[in-house]
């Protein structure tokens, strides 16, 4: 039962999703704020180097992981600077933050007098539970078979959506990102505000990036993580801001990267199909989510952020 | 008017992050050059390799950078060598290549197909410069090139995953087809079927040459449909990650990959570069250099392979120990003429470099 293909495609979908899902809720949670940060891949390449640098030396798990997310955080507030206090065209930082971070961790991984680069990691995230309860048909794997990264990966998404639309906190956030000059009048901080939540974000990517080096391919090598900060920009719109939505989005699109391979090993009719057109299937299935999702009725539904990417110019009120 | 000053500083500090992010590997490349100037006696030898991925890799530039070092051990002072990492492939490595013998580097090594052209140019504006290309086929008075039988140490591999399998699967995760790559899936399921005739191997792609995530996950659909060894034609370890984490067996490629998955590691075919590099470069010093396609082999030490791992049994070792000789000797040949295709059909085996067919026991599409 629990090794038919699909059962086997939705746990490894679990497992190629969970960073995009750090990386996607805490962009979500950047976008609230309504600053748009492109440098999720650098974020998340340094994230990726730094929580592998703090297990290599300590043999701790938890200490990279940590290690990850302040440096995730520290390399956005960067664009926190640059985009809030200096009002730059965040696109621009953005973009100079996904390269600059990228060559920062290459370079990083090579430093010193025993580089990080080619190594395997010393230590790294297995799953919680084996045998007993991760036997049970269905949901034994699927709820119990993963390590414990994958259930962080759900509680940030749950506490993610609980203080957007739950405490006073989030409203401010949303109505921050909405409408800063009504925030501003209302007594909010919206300086503060964007800040606080572009470094959360930060730390979020950072704890992405550190899942590849930690569970997913727990090695280091130069750009280890594929295009996956790029796509959690996209997978942002595709969960129309909203945390919940990102963690079946970020699902979605791990089930069409493993499906691609699967298709290729069930034989003829499917082994006919070019892999290179396979290859495509995640970035046509966003495409088809996203047309459908802003298509009619439900465009309404999206919530992009009104004041997403505009500068906030307190004397211009 | 302080708003406006911050940003013009702002833009500033932006563009100069993107170019500090985009000189990083520069900088990185220039870490690892090695100079000998100064102690060095009049004629000195200067050498350059031009790398398309970083040296880190573990895999094909890896590979090459180990050679540049044992040339440097081997000839020491009597050679300055400049090693540069991660240059694109066109415009841009043509400037490389005329930068470095502008510089009076006497012989530059190209490692990537795609260099090919750009290499011509160079080597018909620098005449007094010795250019050698790997991978490729174009000529000219200073520029020869070079590359190896990857096929005979891929064959032999396929000899220990061949013992290895109990299911009679066996996954091959493999980045593009080209006659290469194909070359190499050919010969090792050649190798399987010589000690396990019943073997299929599976191969999945990937269309890309290094991406660890991806390699992994290809893996792992290999895994998940039966296969309980793992071979590849990629530059990551990841594939042999995810053999381990499934207690299934592994062979790797391009380096020693023992490291990564030492219960899943089997063996591999390897590159040993270093004798060639050596011999080129005192064939530049002793002014005996002519244009030649080089093609190593495991007769003269280009290609080898890796240790084995602790799982290869005794009799396994021998049997491919004995096979190993008869390739050295010439007296086996891996890819025979003819040989039988995936449909059971014989067929001449035609040119090796333009290979476009899968032999009998391969299972998958050889146009991708």
């Amino acid at each position: 039962m629990n090794d038919t293909q699909l059962i086997l495609t939705m746990f490894a979908a679990v497992g190629l999703g969970t960073p995009l899902i750090f990386a996607t809720v805490g962009e979500i949670i950047t976008e609230r704020a309504g600053i748009l940060n492109l440098g999720v891949q650098g974020m998340m390449l340094i994230g990726a180097v730094t929580g592998f640098w703090g297990t290599f030396q300590t043999g701790n798990l938890v200490f990279g992981v940590v290690i990850a997310m302040v440096c995730g955080a520290a390399l956005s507030a960067v664009h926190a600077f640059t985009s809030i206090t200096l009002r730059v065209n965040q696109i621009v930082s953005g973009l100079a933050l996904a390269l600059f971070g990228s060559g920062l961790a290459s370079f990083l991984g090579r430093a010193g007098s025993e580089p990080l680069v080619g190594h395997p990691s010393r230590a790294q995230f297995e799953p919680i539970f084996t045998g007993g309860i991760a036997d049970i048909p269905i949901v034994g794997p699927l709820l119990f078979g993963h390590d414990p990264l994958v259930y962080l990966s759900w509680l940030v998404a749950g506490a993610a959506s609980y203080y957007l639309f739950r405490t006073r906190m989030g409203l401010s956030l949303r109505a921050v990102g909405e409408d800063p000059a009504s925030a501003e009048a209302a007594g909010v901080h919206v300086s503060k505000v964007r800040y606080v939540h572009v470094l959360i974000g930060g730390a979020l990517a950072g704890l992405g990036g550190a899942y590849f080096s930690l569970a997913l391919t727990p090695t280091w090598q130069d750009d280890p993580i594929g295009a996956a900060g790029w796509i959690a920009i996209a997978l942002v719109i595709l969960a129309s801001w909203r945390p919940w939505r990102a963690v079946f989005a970020a699902y979605l699109f791990g089930a069409a990267e493993r499906v691609q391979f699967t298709l290729q090993t069930l034989g003829e009719p499917w082994s006919d199909i070019p892999s290179t057109l396979l290859a495509m299937l995640p970035f046509i299935l966003a495409i088809i989510a996203m047309i459908v999702l802003t298509s009619g009725k439900r465009a309404r539904l999206l919530g992009a952020p009104s004041a997403l990417g505009v500068p906030y110019f307190r004397e211009q009120r | 008017m302080t708003s406006k000053r911050w940003r013009l500083f702002a833009v500033v500090l932006v563009v100069f992050a993107m170019v500090a992010a985009a000189c990083s590997s520069d900088d990185a490349a220039d870490d690892t050059t090695t100079t000998t100037a100064g102690e060095a006696p009049a004629e000195v030898l200067k050498v350059a390799f031009v790398y398309i991925g970083p040296v880190s890799d573990k895999g094909w530039s890896w590979s090459h950078d180990q050679g540049a070092k044992a040339l440097k051990a081997a000839l020491g002072d009597a050679v300055e060598i400049t090693t540069l990492e991660n240059i694109p492939e066109g415009a841009d490595s043509e400037r490389v290549f005329n930068d470095l013998a502008e510089e009076g580097n006497k012989l530059i090594f190209g490692t990537s197909f795609g260099y090919m052209d750009p290499m011509l140019a160079a080597a018909e504006s620098h005449p007094d410069t010795v250019f050698m290309h790997a991978t490729g086929y174009k000529q000219s008075d200073n520029m020869g090139n070079y590359f190896g039988a990857a096929e005979e140490g891929r064959y032999l591999s396929g000899m220990a995953a061949g013992a290895a399998t109990v299911t009679n699967k066996i996954g091959y995760v493999a980045a593009f087809p080209i006659p290469e790559v194909l070359r190499g899936i050919n010969a090792f399921t050649l190798g399987v079927r010589e000690v396990n005739p019943d073997a299929e191997v599976q191969v999945v792609w990937t269309s890309t040459w290094f991406d660890p995530p991806k390699e992994k996950t290809a893996a792992e659909s290999l895994l998940d449909a039966g296969a309980d060894v793992i071979a590849m034609h990629q530059d990551s370890a990841a594939p042999g990650q995810a053999a381990e984490a499934a207690g299934a067996k592994w062979v790797g490629y391009n380096t020693d990959m023992t490291e990564f998955a030492p219960t899943a590691w089997l063996t591999a075919a390897i590159w040993d570069w270093g004798p060639f590099y050596i011999k080129t470069a005192q064939q530049v010093i002793d002014g005996t250099w002519v244009t030649e396609a080089y093609y190593g082999n495991m007769a003269d030490g280009m290609v080898a392979l890796a240790p084995f791992g602790e799982s290869v049994d005794g009799a396994t070792r021998t049997l491919i120990g004995e096979r190993e000789a008869e390739i050295i000797d010439g007296t086996f040949s891996v890819l025979p003429d003819p040989i039988v295709d995936q449909d059971g059909a014989e067929r001449p085996l035609g040119n090796i470099f333009e290979m476009d067919y899968f032999v009998e026991g391969v299972v998958g599409s050889p146009t991708g």
